[in-house]
């Protein structure tokens, strides 16, 4: 993987357990001691049921993928050499989808159904940004 | 609900576009032509008005700086903001206020010049980096999608159309026919940007920005501005213009970001369209001419599916003989639409003005004959606002 010039996120304040675990390159999503269900993006109320009582909980971070479009254009600068490259939404086993990158093999390749697993990219400050790989072991869904 | 239905009318509508997409003046300019254009056309003057709208121009509170500007004091004011569908959301809050006697008369109004600015060196058009400072630079965007490196918006809206295809086998060519068919009403239209005939291959082979979407799939950006005037449908029978009827309005939204979105094949649409037909009375086999947001082929897929003009899934087919274009049973996007009229970056305003004089028979070498009913429906954000209008005549009162 090439250096970290992608764009870096800020952190929310609410986000920041989230981004320290990404430190380790570990993957932590929250969720609401209520109705259980796991809540993404990071927030103070759980948006499924309305309760405030939510706590982080490591996950896998494995899922599958629900869309993707191959970007022939660098959104920002720092992407530029990397073009083509692919956005996607994955379902994550924990039961959230979230956007992300899948890396590690030809953009066009990414397709819908295809199983992934978390690759984390450095970013300058420590922490990482979390992508996705083909999860080699894995059939389609 | 059904005091509304028929209560109020569109009864003048003007846009300015230009045919290289570039427009002179300054917003406000454009904003007063628009507004003294639309006025004059029903009869009616500024000291009528006692209602403004809009959701662009000025600093921080739109509506009350452009009426300062233009010197009015008015009871009724508006400056909902929903993307691209926000002069449908204005028009179901102005239809309502003047049903429910708020105020008599309000001028709908929107003037953006992308193009321009964008040529004396400005910020591009939404362009989806972290640092344009416009609309889609919030956060949790920031921190949850940009530094994906996603074009927006086209790029949410490629997801969708990648999820689609999946699961239904829509194919490029289908969405293609929907750019054919709004490119032959452009060449019927004077005024469109873009009036060449266009072929499915045409659109396959231009430049695939982000997949599975073509340049061709993909609207305009030009100047333009556009201003349309309600009142109530007892002062509407008095003015000079056929009234267009407020029949029903509908409006909701499922999510900003396009990876909050609930299912990416279906839309809000599903529910504003829902509680415009509800309120008209009325269903999509009623329709004489569908206005549908254009920003994307994907997103008139998506409404039409959504509204009812045939299954969930089955939009490709719906679309492939070509039935939105002239001469088909499915007239939609009858300006040239977003694709080909103009697109300053909410489509909104045109689908009304377009509505408004299918209804009036206005429209000249592209006007549907016979039309009683005329539905606008607008596309906010990333899929993620719609708000559908139905139009009618007398007769459907
Ligand atoms: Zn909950």
């Amino acid at each position: 993987m090439s250096g970290p010039s992608r764009f870096e996120p800020p952190v929310s304040a609410v986000s920041e357990p989230f981004w320290e675990a990404t430190r380790q390159r570990r993957l932590v999503l929250q969720h609401c001691g209520s109705c259980e269900r796991a809540v993404w993006y990071p927030r103070v109320m759980c948006p499924h049921c309305g309760h405030a009582d939510l706590e982080w909980r490591e996950a896998a971070g494995r899922g599958v993928v629900y869309a993707v479009s191959v970007q022939y254009r660098a959104a920002h600068p720092g992407l530029a050499d990397r073009v083509p490259y692919a956005v996607a939404l994955v379902d994550l086993d924990e039961g959230v989808r979230m956007m992300t990158s899948v890396v590690g093999c030809a953009a066009e390749d990414v397709h819908v159904g295809q199983r992934v697993r978390p690759a984390w990219e450095p970013l300058t400050d420590g922490r990482h940004l979390l992508l996705h790989e083909p999860d080699g072991d894995e059939p389609d869904v | 609900m059904d005091s509304i239905r028929g209560a109020a009318a569109i009864v003048g509508a003007a846009d300015a576009v230009s045919p290289d997409g570039q427009l002179d003046g300054s917003l406000r300019d454009l904003e007063v032509s628009v507004i003294r254009e639309a006025l004059d056309s029903a009869g009616l003057v500024l000291s009528d008005v006692d209602g403004i709208a809009t959701c662009t121009g000025g600093l921080m509170m739109p509506s009350v700086e452009l009426a300062e500007y233009l010197g009015i004091q008015p009871t009724w004011t508006d400056s909902t903001q929903t993307g691209g569908s926000s002069f449908e959301v204005h028009l179901e809050h102005a239809a309502a206020a003047i049903a429910g006697g708020a105020c008599e008369v309000v001028v709908i109004v929107y003037a953006q010049t992308p193009k321009s600015t964008f040529k004396r060196g400005g910020a591009r058009f939404l362009g989806g980096t972290p640092s344009t400072g416009g609309d889609l630079d919030a956060a949790p965007r920031v921190e949850w999608e940009i530094p994906y490196g996603i074009q927006l918006p086209i790029g949410a809206y490629a997801l969708a159309a990648s999820r689609h295809m999946a699961e239904y086998g829509t194919t490029s060519e289908q969405l293609a026919q929907i750019a054919v068919s709004t490119r032959e009403w452009a060449s019927l239209n004077p005024r469109a940007s873009l009036r060449d005939p266009i072929t499915i291959d045409d659109v396959l082979a231009s430049p695939m920005t982000a997949s599975p979407l073509h340049k061709l799939d993909c609207c305009l950006v030009t100047d333009g501005a556009g201003a349309v005037v309600l009142t109530s449908a007892e002062r509407a029978r008095h003015l000079r213009q056929p009234p267009a009827y407020v029949l029903g309005t509908g409006t909701a939204h499922s999510h900003s970001m396009i990876s909050q979105m609930p299912d990416l094949t279906v839309t809000a649409g599903r529910e504003s369209g829902a509680k415009a037909f509800a309120m008209a009375g009325l269903g999509p086999e009623d329709v004489d001419v569908a206005e549908l947001y254009d920003s994307f082929t994907i997103t008139v897929l998506l409404a039409l599916e959504d509204l009812g003009f045939c299954p969930k899934g089955e939009g490709g087919a719906f679309v492939a003989d070509g039935r939105l274009g002239p001469g088909g049973t499915c007239p939609a996007q009858t300006s040239g639409g977003g694709l080909a009229y103009t697109h300053p970056g909410m489509f909104g305003m045109f689908l009304l003005v377009e509505a408004t004089r299918q209804i009036q028979g206005a429209s000249g070498d592209r006007q549907v004959p016979d039309v009683d009913v005329a539905l606008a429906h607008g596309t906010g954000g990333v899929l993620s606002a719609t708000s559908t209008v139905i139009l009618g005549t007398e007769a459907t009162l």
